[in-house]
Parts: structure tokens; C-alpha cells; sequence
């Protein structure tokens, strides 16, 4: 039973990381119904910008608390990568708007191979290590040892999640987002620049790939490939969630965690874990293609 | 001649001039010119394929223009980006009703208040709506995408109300429904017209078009082949044969 609840933490750390990126994935695909394969890359440049971010803010001569180091080293990775992001659409995508999907698509590939690789020709090969924020504080409750980061993890993850669900059902901004979703001739008829809003997406969507970068780096190594995995790890949580929706991505986030750290306790070891999801991909696009939570919609004519 | 009922004022709101748009190597529009007075209801008139649409979503800026030059209250607006077109005070019904099925009645209307400040007038603009259209005040909390025809039209409208233009441009809102909602739908447009909007109205219903508006062109493959005051296009043997069922 102490495992089992063990496990559970664990997934639900793991799973909340999954759940941030996803969610990266399904709001660009929800606002300009592209799979942004270069997501992956772009959580792993925010981690590689709380690296040295986190580094230079927890250097001796600052004597900053480590809360504060965390905060700032947080909010620091979330502009740096939104603004990355945005980038990206504004001289990568935006250029293709007009053109088949398929292009935008390959253009998202070679985005992400170019951050890859650019990463790994500026900084190298090596595995980094984010500095200690917080001493680890290892509790035991009835048999359960956790500890303060994965509370941290867990506890941060949720309240993104739950602002971001506010942010597009309460806000202005969120409702032009589902507008422009839903059809983008008929927004500017509100007044609402569509243009703008895409990029408020993209900004969005890595700012919380940031979020994910900077809790994940907490607990794993930083390098430049570690972006291609657990983004497609994201990517099938979005899709599993229901893509275009963002309380699928969340629900397939947590799911995605569960396989990961349950498969090794099922099946006899856990490189079973990648046939695992995947199985899970392509049996959802075969029975439920539209996800947990989506809905089948009409194709508009 | 004028007809007896239209607004006497030469206050140009809205100036159309060789107006030439392509869809690719297909041309919609070439070089139609046209114009709408403050207090007017215009009507474009046609066929399906006629250009009439294109006209509007010209005016809107949803689709590029070639030649030509639209000129709303003294500017012309080519070079105007497309969601700011609505901000200068031109509000737009599109075809198909355009609405947002995946927001709530209330959402809709308020995501039209994109860019206002001024809390009171759009507390009176939704009063002005849902004095207007009843029936959406009951809906509010629905999707948009579970109204009927009807309702989705009457949503479409009050969306416009809610942007508060000076000019409407409304793009078939008779289409698919019931002779009935569409007295209904018109009675409103008369309304709003009295209470001083100008309205520029596309119709391939041209009878009922005709009965609301006070002048009106007939668009005819992407060039305006008639014009005059809708007593005159009524009583046009051409009109009467091609568009009013003889």
C-alpha cells in the first residue's frame, strides 16, 4: 500500500511535467491546428535557460533565498522562452499560414532539429545540473516518504494549470482565443487581431513548457536531446486528452505519468514503457481519435 | 427621382470606387462603384456567384483588393488592417452568420465589446439587445452552436449591435430560414436603421430586399448592371424577370 501511494506521488510529479507541455502542443493546434513538433525542443531550451539562469542567481555573491532564486529563475525561463516562441511563429509559421499543413508541419521538425542542434553546438553534450533552490526534505506519513520537491512540483504544476484554465474561460483574451479557434474570418469582424492572439498562444503555451522545464530540471539532468522523448511523451498526452483541449492535455498528462511509472511494476521492466504509450496512441486513433475529452466535430464546409 | 421614403442627405458614409478583387486568376469583382448616404439602407442584389459577398468582405478587409478604392467617412480604408476596419465604425454580419459555436450566447456578445472601455455604454448595448432579441437573454448561458437557424441570426445581428458601428453590413440574413424569422430578422434591421444606423444589405432574397431597402444596385458577374431607388428596380421589367420571379 506504502508503494502504491509512493507510485502514485511519482506519477503525478511526472505526469504534471507531461501535462504542462502538453498543453503547449494543444493550444497551438487548437488556435492554428498545427502540431508544433518543435515544442519538445523549445521545453528544453527553457531548461537550459533556468540552468543558467538558476546558476547565476544562486552564485555565493547574491546570498539570494532560494525561493526567490526559484521564482525569479522560473519567471526569468518563461519570458525567454515565450519570446523564443514567438519567434519562432512570427518567421517560421506565420510565412506558411497560407501554405498545406504538411509544410508547417515539416517546418516544426527542422525548428526543432535546429534547436537540437544548435544547443548541442553552443553548449555542448554534457548533462547539467540545475543548482539546489531548496535543501530536499525527505517526510514520512504512515510509511509514505515524499519529499518537499515533488510537493513543490505537484503543488506549482496544479496552480499554473488552474490559472490557465481561468485565463481562457474568464478572460477577454481567452475567449478571443476560442474564437479565433473556432474561426479565424469571422474575429476580426469583433475586433479581435488575430495575429496578435496567435502569438499570445505561442507566448502561453512555452511559458508553460517553461514552468515544466524549470520543475523538471529540479529532478533530471538537462541536455539537448532531452526535449525529443518527453515531447513526444506531451504530444501523446495531448493527443490521448483530446487535442485542442486543454483539460484533455491536462487529464492525458497525468495519464501519460501514470503509464510511465506503472508500466515497470506491470510489465518486467520499464523499457516496455515507450510500446506502452505508443500502443496507447495508436489504439486511441483508431477508436476514439478525438480523445478522452474531445468531442467529434463536423468538419466545417 | 427620389424615392419618398429615403433619408434626404447627400452625406456620403461610404464610397466604393472601381472596386476590382481576384481570387486568384478567377476575377470576383471588376471595377464596380457604388455608394451609401448617412441614414440609407443600401441593398446589393444578385445571383449566386455575383460578387456580393466579396463586396462586403472587400469593405471588412477580409479579402485583398486589387484596384480601387473604398472610402469610409473621408478614409480610405486599404490601408487599414482587417480588425481595425470595425474599431472605425463598420460593423459586419457575414455570410453564414459567422458565429462563434463553441462560446456561450453571452461570450459571443461580449467578445464584441473587443476594445471598448466605456462600462455604461456597453451595459446599454446589452440592454438594447436583449430588448431587440428576447430570446437570446433566455439563451445566454447556452453554446451558441445549440440555437437554432433563427436565433443564430438574431445572435449574428446583436453581435453587430454590440460592435456599435455607424454602418451595418449584412450578408444574407434571410438565408435558410423560415419566411417567418425573416419578416422578423427585417422588422429589427428597419428598426435599427430608425434609430440611426446605415445599413448596406446583400440579398438574393431581392423581393423582400427591395421592400426594406430605399436604394439598390443589381450586382450581376462582378459588375453593377442597374441602379436606382427600389421602387425603380421593382418596377424594372429586367429586374422583375430575373430576380423578383417574373
Amino acid at each position: 500500500m506504502q508503494t502504491l501511494i509512493q507510485q502514485v506521488l511519482n506519477a503525478l510529479q511526472l505526469g504534471s511535467v507531461y501535462a504542462l507541455i502538453a498543453l503547449g502542443y494543444t493550444m497551438v493546434y487548437g488556435i492554428i491546428r498545427l502540431i508544433n513538433f518543435a515544442h519538445g525542443d523549445i521545453f528544453m531550451v527553457s531548461t537550459y535557460v533556468a540552468f543558467f539562469i538558476g546558476t547565476a542567481l544562486m552564485s555565493h555573491a547574491l546570498r539570494l533565498p532560494g525561493i526567490v532564486a526559484f521564482g525569479l529563475t522560473m519567471a526569468a525561463a518563461m519570458m525567454v522562452t515565450a519570446l523564443l516562441a514567438v519567434l519562432i511563429e512570427r518567421f517560421a509559421y506565420k510565412p506558411l499560414r497560407q501554405a498545406p499543413r504538411v509544410s508547417a508541419v515539416i517546418t516544426a521538425l527542422g525548428v526543432g532539429l535546429f534547436l537540437e542542434n544548435f544547443t548541442l553546438a553552443t553548449i555542448g553534450p554534457d548533462p547539467r545540473f540545475l543548482p539546489r533552490f531548496f535543501s530536499v526534505q525527505t517526510f514520512t506519513v504512515g510509511g509514505v516518504a515524499f519529499s518537499n520537491i515533488q510537493i513543490i512540483i505537484i503543488a506549482v504544476s496544479a496552480a499554473v494549470m488552474l490559472l490557465l484554465d481561468t485565463i481562457v474561460r474568464r478572460t477577454m483574451v481567452g475567449m478571443a482565443m476560442r474564437a479565433v479557434s473556432w474561426d479565424k474570418s469571422t474575429a476580426p469582424l469583433m475586433g479581435v487581431p488575430v495575429d496578435s492572439i496567435i502569438s499570445i498562444t505561442f507566448a502561453i503555451g512555452a511559458s508553460i513548457a517553461a514552468v515544466g522545464g524549470t520543475l523538471f530540471g529540479m529532478v533530471y539532468t538537462v541536455d539537448p536531446y532531452m526535449g525529443i522523448r518527453i515531447g513526444w511523451w506531451a504530444f501523446i498526452s495531448a493527443v490521448v486528452g483530446g487535442i485542442g483541449n486543454i483539460r484533455g492535455a491536462m487529464v492525458g498528462g497525468y495519464i501519460l505519468g501514470f503509464v510511465e511509472i506503472f508500466t515497470p511494476v506491470i510489465l518486467p521492466a520499464s523499457t516496455y514503457r515507450d510500446f506502452v504509450a505508443f500502443s496507447m496512441l495508436l489504439l486511441l486513433l483508431i477508436f476514439r481519435p478525438y480523445g478522452i475529452l474531445g468531442r467529434p466535430v463536423a468538419q466545417k464546409v | 427621382m427620389m424615392d419618398d421614403r429615403s433619408p434626404m442627405t447627400d452625406d456620403v458614409v461610404l464610397s466604393v470606387q472601381d472596386l476590382h478583387v481576384s481570387y486568384g486568376v478567377i476575377s470576383a469583382l471588376r471595377g464596380i462603384s457604388f455608394e451609401v448616404r448617412r441614414g440609407e439602407i443600401v441593398t446589393l442584389i444578385g445571383a449566386n456567384g455575383a460578387g456580393k459577398s466579396t463586396t462586403l468582405r472587400a469593405i471588412s478587409r477580409l479579402v485583398p483588393i486589387q484596384q480601387g478604392s473604398i472610402i469610409f467617412e473621408g478614409v480610405d480604408l486599404r490601408a487599414v488592417p482587417p480588425h481595425e476596419v470595425t474599431a472605425m465604425g463598420i460593423s459586419h454580419v457575414p455570410e453564414g452568420r459567422g458565429i462563434f459555436a463553441n462560446l456561450t450566447v453571452q461570450e459571443n456578445l461580449k467578445l464584441a465589446t473587443w476594445g471598448k472601455k466605456d462600462q455604461r455604454e456597453i451595459q446599454q448595448a446589452y440592454e438594447r439587445v436583449f430588448s431587440l432579441f428576447p430570446r437570446l437573454a433566455e439563451r445566454r448561458h447556452q453554446l451558441a452552436g445549440t440555437l437554432s437557424g433563427g436565433e443564430q441570426q438574431m445572435l449574428a445581428v446583436a453581435r453587430a449591435l454590440m460592435r456599435g458601428g455607424r454602418l451595418m453590413l449584412l450578408d444574407e440574413p434571410s438565408m435558410g430560414l423560415a419566411p417567418v424569422l425573416v419578416r422578423e430578422i427585417f422588422d429589427v434591421l428597419r428598426e435599427i436603421n430608425a434609430a440611426g444606423t446605415t445599413i448596406l444589405l446583400v440579398e438574393q432574397n431581392a423581393r423582400q430586399a427591395l421592400k426594406l431597402a430605399h436604394r439598390g444596385y443589381v450586382l450581376e458577374t462582378g459588375t453593377i448592371a442597374l441602379a436606382g431607388t427600389s421602387q425603380e428596380l421593382m418596377d424594372n421589367p429586367r429586374v422583375k424577370e430575373a430576380y423578383l420571379g417574373g
